[in-house]
């Protein structure tokens, strides 16, 4: 391998040079970035990966960006919390939550991909670069571009939230409403990079972006002390992040950082949007596209570009995948925030109530350590939870008036079923 | 009746730079026959080693998967315009066939994928 790393054809295995390609001109399949593991050996020790920035630049040698790379945004190295009130709740004992909706700088896990991305697009010297989005890419691209200093066009569905609508505008990124679902806007995409010389971050540098994932990877082996989970759960869109976060365990057991061990990845969708947890409970080799219809919208691909490789992996790796109603996405979603004071959005409520079905049913064991992956920031979705909390009316600024409203709220019934108290 | 056919850029290796083209076919089966009698150098590159059109090129009707309007039996209507898209992730690698494994990142796949 001429340089650090390559792009390879999935299927015929022909090699490309580094460029802005994503699909073999011969057999029309994926290309994947494939990174020279030999190369990597001296330089991805354990040792030099402390000694790095903290971020997910610490993994710099296994991302495929040049090696004289001097990185904008320090996105990723979140933190892998401890989550003892939520595994009580939902009967696990040794429960980590890794928490990307806390991920720098536009709070979600798509901070990773994007930077990996338009450290590519600048390299191939794009001067315009743009994605089609559910909204937490277009978010993450509009903010990346502008540190980059680059021209955005950034493609959503029409019925977006407002919020990730205006976290996309105020980069200055030119936002292009599209009247139809993301597998429309998708599509669109794929023309568009066939036409305009620009740099589509899940397009043309997909390859490139999707290897950005691994940095969550290598993130929980590391904040583990150099060890691998027993479960992993998931969220999945296009289904690429779980295959990258069990492709980041290969590449540390290659390198012999961590000890060999079967890793489980569990996968979480919204019922409304189950095209991967369909074809793994059916044990189908082929994705069916469905329509979405979800309020978890991050989640609501209804073709997924890798869904494929995800049911595969899940598979392979022993795991499961489910999905959940979204009544059941908002419960989680206020479940979490109670117990562990993570306000994740609806695709994080879609895997805390996921995690907690999978205990539910036996088919994770409940000393297993297992990490549930929250990958993004619950002010985003705020629309998801309108009209659940009552506001009270306000009370005038005199003790008195507190004190009252103190012992009107202790003489209030507390509602108790069955000896749980509900909300 | 007449359909135009959009292609993508990476057919265009097959086509003599040629991105689309007019079609009289009533049904997918008769288009992927006319494309490949149009474009004979695309024929290899359109089908597995058993002759299968590969399942990662996707064909759409007016903005609409033809698997949700039928598949092979959607007749097509006069004005439909059809996209021709491959997956730009995903597809059919069965076991067996990796040559490269996309998950160890080793050249000899490792992981039985």
């Amino acid at each position: 391998m001429a340089a650090a790393y390559e792009l390879r054809c999935r299927e015929c295995g022909k090699r490309f040079d580094n460029a802005p390609l994503s699909i073999c001109d011969e057999c029309f399949s994926p290309l994947e970035v494939i990174c020279d593991l030999e190369a990597a050996r001296g330089t991805f020790t354990r040792e030099a990966i402390a000694a790095g920035p903290s971020s997910m630049w610490r993994y710099k040698s296994l991302l495929p960006v040049p090696e004289d790379y001097k990185p904008v945004t320090p996105a990723g190295w979140t933190p892998l919390l401890p989550a003892p009130h939520l595994a009580e709740r939902i009967g696990a004992k040794n429960l980590y939550i890794k928490n990307d909706a806390v991920c720098m700088p536009t709070l979600s896990f798509k901070d990773r991909v994007v930077a990996v991305a338009l450290a590519n697009a600048q390299t191939f010297g794009f001067d315009t670069v743009g994605c089609s989005s559910t909204g937490n890419l277009a978010n993450a691209v509009a903010a990346g571009a502008a540190r980059h200093g680059l021209k955005t066009y950034i493609l959503v569905p029409s019925d977006l939230e407002p919020a990730k609508i205006l976290n996309t505008q105020v980069y200055g990124a030119t936002l292009v409403r599209i009247d139809g679902n993301y597998d429309h806007v998708n599509r669109l995409c794929s023309q568009i990079a066939d036409r305009y010389s620009w740099g589509f971050v899940n397009v043309n540098l997909r390859p490139y972006y999707a290897e950005g994932s691994k940095s969550v990877g290598f993130e929980i082996a590391e904040q583990l002390g150099w060890r691998l989970p027993d479960n992993v759960v998931c969220p999945m869109a296009g289904g690429s992040l779980i295959t990258k976060i069990r492709k980041a365990f290969k590449e540390l057991i290659a390198l012999g950082l961590v000890e060999e061990k079967e890793v489980r990845f569990f996968g979480a969708q919204a019922t409304g949007c189950s095209p991967i947890s369909t074809a793994v409970k059916n044990g189908a080799d082929h994705i069916e596209p469905q329509r979405p219809s979800t309020i978890a919208r991050s989640l609501a691909i209804g073709n997924p570009a890798d869904g494929v490789y995800a049911a595969r992996a899940i598979r392979q790796s022993g795991g499961w995948a489910e999905d959940v109603s979204d009544v059941e996405i908002v419960s989680a979603i206020q479940e979490l925030a109670e117990t562990e004071g993570i306000f994740t959005e609806t695709a994080g409520g879609v895997t805390t109530a996921v995690t907690a079905r999978l205990y539910a049913h036996g088919r994770i064991h409940p000393d297993d350590l297992t990490v549930t992956c929250i990958t993004g920031n619950g002010l985003k979705t705020t629309d998801a939870l309108a009209g659940v909390y009552d506001q009270e009316a306000a009370i005038r600024p005199r003790l008195t008036d507190f004190e009252a409203y103190i012992s009107q709220k202790n003489d209030e019934p507390e509602l108790v079923v069955e000896g749980a108290n509900v909300r | 009746m007449s359909v135009r056919v959009l292609l993508p850029n990476a057919f265009q290796k097959h086509t003599n730079g040629a991105r689309e083209l007019t079609s009289s076919a009533a049904n997918l089966p008769g288009l992927i026959t006319e494309i490949e009698t149009t474009f004979p150098a695309l024929r290899t590159h359109l089908r597995d080693e058993n002759g299968e059109v590969r399942r990662f090129i996707n064909f759409y009707v007016n903005e609409e998967d033809i698997r949700f309007l039928g598949n092979e039996k959607y007749n097509f209507q006069d004005g439909d315009e059809v996209l021709v898209i491959p997956s730009i992730a995903g597809g059919c690698c069965t076991k067996g066939e990796c040559r490269c494994c996309s998950y160890c990142g080793a050249e000899e796949c490792r992981c039985d994928l």
